[in-house]
């Protein structure tokens, strides 16, 4: 074993070491896998104690500061700190496999990007238990909420979003360099996997618009410590500002955990239809055609604010026209499909369910786009309903078949096919409960984000939350499971694992050596 | 090219890219936004002070001009018009005066953000004189009248016959400390 890596037999500090310093893309990919699997059960706890509290009307188990932390802390660890970071993990583990690279274009950088984010995380999460609590404006933390308003942690609040920025643009510097200067020969653009093209589109994304969010943070920080005003009214500047700032960034961003996730599914669906994908140019342009309006939509977020009539217009039909090139990926994933020889292993069943519910929460989607229906939906569970649809439906439960698509590609072992199906059912219908009753609460006029509700509401909520324990139990069976894999998983050497599995990476032996591609693949 | 100049070329350019996204967000977009609603008038704001220009008087046109005055959030002030509501003529100068009361035990300092409705008529409006143009010191238990002296433009828009006028008066004490003791 002169050039692998250090296992835990040459002791515990050549194996820290080896992690803490590694620069090799497998092991930094898992190391994001590992670490957005551990923030993923902490949001998911946070998640829960929401429930909890509003499984009744009335207060029962936190207080109202305190509920407001936990929405907020909520939504900040499971965007930026669950499903940003397995993305890149999985970006991580596959892009070099699959375009035929030795590793990441800039190994010692993507060290950097992954190591900084565990300090981000601790920051952020280390403000709950300082004096004033943690940050509470939500997570969209609009000003003044978020500035004049704002508890004093708001500060690390700030500065660990710098922090995560700052990882989530080296990441993605590194993708776009790996993807345009690492490909093998003949590995031209347009025959590079879907799951690369998703993600080079999302890597320019992110380029474009973390460095906003961190010129929104930065505004708020000199709004709160040296007395410019921005966002504050009286001295000139408008909270208004604020709101356009944050969702030019903002919706770019959902696309952003959107994109890689059509990535894996378009990856999983032709390999359980045994038949190649539908439409593969259709896909990249659609890909392409998503990422150019998710910028200039922004403001469907914001049709309360007051904008005049044409603002509303010109956001409404430039939102409904992003349905479009979705329809067609639907569209390509259903007829990739058709008429297949389709096999339900768990992986498929997840990418299935994707497909069908990440739908759903399009519909949802048009419906909010019209500007005058929205008066109405904003800001209620209709809202909280639609975004749990296509970001837990779509993004979590793209990652999770993704887990267990490559799984044993990466450890030569595999999973316990019975125990990934109980999962998949558990989750299917417990994400269901949760989320299918707050688009009935919505449009009966919840609000959202308060710790209390009228007894109008009480079954509903009650049966969200019954949803909502369920869908977390399943989150316990899924890391069993992969812990289950990789300590006593059946071991398997067949390289493609999968009968219809193409690509590069599953040329590879399995499990997938320390290094690969060592002198670059032929590609025809 | 082989790939290690290559990838730091791409870095050095993707990392300026980022940068200018940054800087874009930060001194770019706040004033464009400024701009955006100077332009169409979204959002109320109106214009520093004017200079009055030889205007024929619109006699013809009856102009309800209305004032609303606002607290923000803790101001603890009693702020409100003297007159509620005037009627001029495009093209006259008209002054009306605001009374605030500091009723703390505190020396303050006030300033008052204006919002002109409807939107399209905020371009139209003119003050030639506004306590707004200024903060206000009131010292503890000081009242004052808060002048105010505009000019409706005989442009504005014909569809227009009530134009409102709102002030936010805005707790400013604890930000500027050093220009209190200034002003006073
Ligand atoms: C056809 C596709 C879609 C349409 C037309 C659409 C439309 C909208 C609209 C109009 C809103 C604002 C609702 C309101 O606040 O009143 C909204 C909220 C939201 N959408 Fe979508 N959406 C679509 C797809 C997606 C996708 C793919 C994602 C992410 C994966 C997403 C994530 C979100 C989130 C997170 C919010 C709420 C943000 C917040 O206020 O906290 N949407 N969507
Ligand atoms: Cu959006």
């Amino acid at each position: 074993m002169a050039h692998g890596p250090a296992t835990l037999a040459d002791g515990w500090g050549k194996y820290i070491s080896r992690w803490v310093f590694t620069t090799n893309h497998k092991d930094i990919g898992t190391l994001y896998l590992w670490f957005s699997f551990a923030m993923f059960i902490m949001g998911g706890a946070f998640a829960m104690i929401i429930r909890a509290e509003l499984f009744q009307p009335g207060m029962q188990l936190i207080k109202p500061e305190f509920f407001n932390q936990m929405t907020t802390m909520h939504g900040l660890v499971m965007v930026f700190g669950a499903i940003m970071p397995a993305f890149v993990g999985l970006a991580n583990w596959l892009i070099p496999m699959m375009i035929g690279a030795p590793d990441m274009a800039l190994p010692r950088m993507n060290n950097l990007s992954f190591w900084i984010l565990p300090f981000a995380f601790a920051i952020l999460t280390s403000t709950l238990f300082m004096e004033g609590g943690g940050p509470n404006f939500g997570w969209t933390f609009y000003a003044p909420l978020s500035t004049t308003y704002a508890p004093d942690t708001v500060n690390y609040f700030i500065f660990g979003v710098h922090i995560m920025g700052a990882s989530s643009i080296m990441g993605s510097i590194n993708i776009i360099a790996t993807v345009m200067n690492m490909r093998a020969p003949g590995m031209t653009y347009m025959k590079m996997p879907l799951f690369v093209w998703t993600w080079v589109i999302t890597a320019f994304l992110l380029v474009a618009v973390m460095p906003v969010l961190a010129g929104a943070v930065t505004m708020m920080l000199m709004d709160i410590n040296f007395g410019t005003s921005f966002f504050d009214a009286a001295g000139g500047g408008d909270p208004v500002l604020f709101q356009h700032v944050f969702w030019f960034f903002g919706h770019p961003e959902v696309y952003i955990i959107i994109l890689p996730a059509f990535g894996v599914v378009s990856q999983i669906i032709p390999t359980f239809s045994r038949k190649p994908l539908f439409g593969y140019s259709s896909m990249v342009y659609a890909t392409a055609a998503i990422a150019f309006l998710s910028f200039v939509v922004w403001a469907h977020h914001m049709f309360t604010v007051g904008m005049p009539i044409a603002g509303e217009l010109y956001f409404m039909y430039a939102t409904m026209l992003i349905a479009v090139p979705t329809g067609v990926k639907v569209f390509n994933w259903i007829t990739t499909m058709y008429r297949g020889s389709l096999t339900f292993e768990t992986p498929m069943l997840f990418s299935i369910a994707f497909v069908i519910l990440f739908t759903f929460g399009g519909f949802t989607g048009m419906m909010l786009s019209i500007a005058a229906a929205d008066m109405q939906y904003h800001d209620t569970y209709f809202v909280v309903a639609h975004f749990h649809y296509v970001m837990v439906a779509g993004a979590v439960f793209s990652g999770t078949a993704a887990v267990y698509y490559w799984l044993p590609k990466w450890c030569g072992k595999m999973y316990n096919e019975t125990m990934g199906k109980v999962q998949f059912w558990i989750a299917f219908i417990g994400f269901n409960i949760t989320f299918m009753p707050q688009h009935f609460l919505g449009l009966a006029g919840m609000p959202r984000r308060y710790a209390d509700y009228g007894l109008q509401f009480a079954d509903w909520n009650m049966v969200s939350s019954i949803g909502a324990f369920m869908y977390g139990g399943a989150q316990i069976l899924f890391l069993f499971n992969v812990i289950r894999t990789i300590g006593w998983g059946k071991p398997t050497d067949d390289p493609q694992v999968w009968e219809g599995a193409e690509g590069l990476e599953w040329t590879l032996p399995t499990p997938a050596p320390y290094h690969t591609f060592a002198t670059p693949p032929e590609v025809k | 090219m082989p790939a290690r100049p290559k990838n730091r070329m791409l870095l050095v350019k993707l990392t300026a890219l980022a940068a200018a996204m940054f800087v874009f967000a930060i001194f770019v977009l706040p004033p464009l936004y400024d701009l955006f609603c100077e332009i169409t008038g979204i959002g109320g704001k109106t214009d520093g002070a004017y200079t009055a220009v030889a205007v024929e008087v619109d006699t013809s046109r009856d102009i309800e001009v209305q004032f609303v005055a606002t607290n923000n959030a803790t101001m603890p002030w009693d702020f409100y018009p003297i007159e509620e509501r005037v009627i001029v003529h495009p093209g006259e100068s008209r002054a009306v005066a605001f009374y605030a009361h500091n009723r703390t035990g505190q020396d303050m300092l006030g300033q008052a953000i204006p919002n002109v409705l409807p939107n399209n008529a905020a371009d139209y409006f003119h003050k030639t004189e506004c306590f707004c143009f200024n903060n206000q010191p009131l010292a503890a238990g000081e009242s004052a009248e808060l002048d105010l002296v505009f000019i409706v433009d005989p442009d504005l828009p014909a569809s227009v016959n009530t134009v409102t006028l709102s002030y936010t008066m805005f707790d400013i004490t604890d930000r500027t400390a050093v220009q209190v003791s200034q002003v006073q």
